[in-house]
């Protein structure tokens, strides 16, 4: 079996041919949504409106808009702790995700997750999961119901570069290999876990998408700052999810501007300014994909400008909007444990299910 | 004595057994060379190098297993977990071969394994991250579970834990690694299973360990200032092996009990302590024993909700006042 998708003559999938100016100017669109919604969350997370941890995305954007963009109705999504880039990119609201950072009620967890644990199920966005590596199995098994049910999807799955250690992952690969699942792995490479590179945390060859070999899976490595390649060598993957119902490893490289989560305190020490400046100024996905566009003329500098502008005053009405909300109610707490006690079935009248003091 | 923070205490018992036993080496996720993600080991690795202070991968299934290995051929690994809750992954390896391979050996192995990191809900990192696993652990016989309150008991029990014979599960608290308390220069050890007394009181003991001691205290001085109640706050400290007379006996002189805890209420380290106060002293209580403990639920993100989810000293206080 020849295992690397990226086989000579093979390099280009057609699939950005078909965008029309529309498109491309959205998936601009989206890029810049996700990154100002970020900038706006973390100076309202500095101000102190909201707790626990906050995992920006900057920088990656190219990867969750890229990739999503290809999927339909059909396709799911389901991803770690830094999760809001694909949430947005899955069509999630700034508002709802917003009211999720300052755990109000109108969240898109009702203020139940928090920042690492966003969901949408109705947007086929299954999380948002904070264990490095919990979601691998679940991108198996959502991709196994998907083959059980004999719908012709797939399910992209998202991990780090720090996660490929998590024995669970190694167990999901096995099953979606070994059951034949149509799951697409994708690690997001972004050279560190932590503040602990890829050198110091993974034993490999050429690649850590290379694994795959070792369950005669199919694999591929590209840059993800570049849009359109994101497409084009991911869409190779979801055909064959679709059609065949065959996994895939992607590692897309990639970088973080800002630090493990805002409370990383070492975020400069492990890694050189020069070396966050040099992806800022020379490998940015928005500014590689504006470019892309103003050399096609698809759209003017001052487009770009109207985007951008745009893209802010939704982030900041999404801050009113979170911030006007309702907490939830102290009852609330015990809300969503079990659903046949929020539904009030007849199973829910047998037993104790709570235990307060 | 010095005036330290929790942090520091922990810092210098492991930089004192590192010191002292060639055998203990510090293995865990950002230990080394980024100073730990809570700072514990800050300074560890510049000072004991690359065999001492050793950065893993996010394995823990692996490390935890690795260094149960290494402690069967003697080794002292010392695993820090960057949050408790981490340890679900590794649930087999902690269970049945840290707890079990001595009993189905015959007693022919141990394990003498730390395993330790913060175990605390209250910071709003939602359900994945807020786990308190004390009485999961302490559940399983051949498993120690220690979970101290102070500086001063950090820093002795983490020393006497590292030198145990057995794996102990070593449970901090994010909230507390910057709180400071005295701490004598001088070497000391605390046995474990060994409870304290953290203030004399009359009327009600308060029992609790870890963080929930601290809100006990507070809750005792607000019984004191506005209801005229004097609660004496019994700080279990290990609650594997257990303490049993030094409960018991302030339970003998107070005649009243209210056990605290920051983990969930069904088959917590309270019903343990209900269960053996009803048992051994009945004849002494005045009142049903009360229970406080986190709201039946997973950990809420929401701040200001994930507040009122854990024990605040007005949750015991309206206890205490509820015992007849
Ligand atoms: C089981 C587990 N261990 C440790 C952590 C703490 N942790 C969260 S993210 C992270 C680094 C993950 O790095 P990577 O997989 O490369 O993803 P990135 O953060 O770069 O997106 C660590 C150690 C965790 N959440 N879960
Ligand atoms: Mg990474």
């Amino acid at each position: 079996m020849q295992t690397v998708l990226q086989s000579p003559g093979e390099s280009r999938s057609t699939i950005n041919d078909h965008l029309t100016k529309a498109d491309k100017i959205r998936l601009l669109r989206d890029m810049y949504r996700i990154r100002r919604f970020e900038q706006t969350s973390l100076k309202y997370y500095n101000l102190g409106r909201m707790g626990g941890f906050l995992h920006l995305y900057s920088g990656q954007e190219a990867v969750a808009v890229g990739t999503i963009s290809l999927l339909n109705e059909n396709d799911h999504v389901i991803t770690a702790y830094r999760d809001h880039g694909h949430a947005l990119a899955a069509g999630m609201s700034m508002n709802e995700c917003m009211a999720e950072l300052f755990g109000k009620a109108t969240g898109c967890s009702k203020g139940k997750g928090g920042s690492m644990h966003f969901f949408a199920p109705d947007k086929r966005y299954w999380g948002g999961h904070g264990i490095v590596g919990g979601q691998t199995p679940l991108g198996a098994g959502i991709a196994y119901a998907l083959k059980y049910k004999r719908i012709p999807g797939c399910c992209l799955c998202y991990l780090g570069d720090g996660a490929i250690n998590q024995g669970a992952f190694h167990e999901a690969l096995n099953l979606a290999a070994l059951f034949q699942l149509p799951v697409i792995y994708i690690i997001e490479n972004n050279g560190y876990s932590m503040g602990t590179s890829q050198k110091r945390s993974s034993a490999y060859k050429g690649s850590l998408a290379e694994r795959a070999e070792a369950y005669n899976m199919a694999w591929d490595v590209f840059l993800g700052e570049d849009l359109y390649e994101v497409r084009n060598r991911t869409n190779i993957a979801i055909e064959r999810a679709r059609k065949t119902q065959q996994p895939t490893l992607l590692e897309i490289q990639t970088y973080r501007y800002y630090g493990h989560s805002v409370a990383d305190a070492n975020a400069k020490k492990y890694r050189t300014s020069e070396e966050i400046e040099d992806y800022k100024s020379n490998h940015d996905p928005l500014q590689i994909f504006a470019k892309a566009l103003l050399d096609e003329e698809v759209l003017t500098d001052a487009d770009i400008q109207e985007i951008d502008k745009a893209a802010k005053e939704e982030a900041n009405a999404a801050v009113a909007f979170a911030e006007e909300s309702p907490l939830p109610q102290e009852s609330d707490i015990l809300a969503d444990v079990y659903w046949e006690v929020d539904n009030q079935t007849d199973a829910a009248k047998n037993g104790s299910y709570f235990f307060n003091t | 004595m010095a005036l330290i923070t929790y942090r520091e205490a922990l810092r210098t018992a492991l930089d004192e057994e590192i010191l002292r036993d060639e055998n203990v080496v510090v293995i865990g996720e950002e230990v080394a060379q980024y100073n730990g993600a809570y700072k514990v080991t800050e300074g560890l690795w510049a000072a004991h190098g690359d065999t001492r202070l050793v950065d893993t991968p996010i394995s823990e299934a692996g490390f935890v297993g690795m260094g149960i290995g290494a402690a069967m051929l003697g080794l002292r690994p010392v695993i820090e977990l960057m949050f408790w809750s981490f340890a679900y992954v590794a649930f087999d390896q902690i269970v049945n071969n840290a707890g079990c391979v001595r009993y189905m050996s015959g007693g022919l192995l141990n394990v003498p394994i730390v395993i330790r990191g913060p175990a605390n809900g209250g910071t709003n990192v939602g359900a994945t991250h807020s786990h308190t696993p004390e009485n999961l652990l302490a559940n399983m016989p051949g498993l120690k579970v220690v979970a101290p309150a102070t500086a001063y008991d950090a820093k002795g029990l983490l020393k006497t834990s590292i030198r145990d014979n057995d794996p102990v599960m070593f449970m901090e608290n994010t909230l507390l690694y910057g709180e400071k308390w005295d701490v004598p220069d001088t070497e000391y050890l605390i046995p474990l299973g060994q409870a304290d007394i953290k203030r004399a009181g009359s009327d009600v003991s308060l029992i609790a360990h870890g963080r929930a001691v601290i809100t006990c205290l507070k809750a005792a001085e607000l019984l004191v200032a506005e209801h005229d109640i004097d609660a004496e706050v019994v700080d279990l400290r290990s609650i594997r092996p257990l303490d049993e007379e030094t409960v018991l006996n302030s339970v003998r002189k107070t005649h009243r009990a209210v056990v605290v805890e920051e983990g969930k209420p069904f088959c917590g380290i309270g019903a343990q302590m209900a269960s053996m106060i009803q048992e051994k002293a009945f004849d002494d209580l005045d009142a049903p024993i009360g229970r406080v403990a986190s709201l039946d639920a997973p950990a809420i993100y929401s701040p200001p909700l994930e507040k009122r989810q854990l024990p605040d000293p007005q949750r015991v206080i309206e206890k205490v006042l509820r015992l007849s």
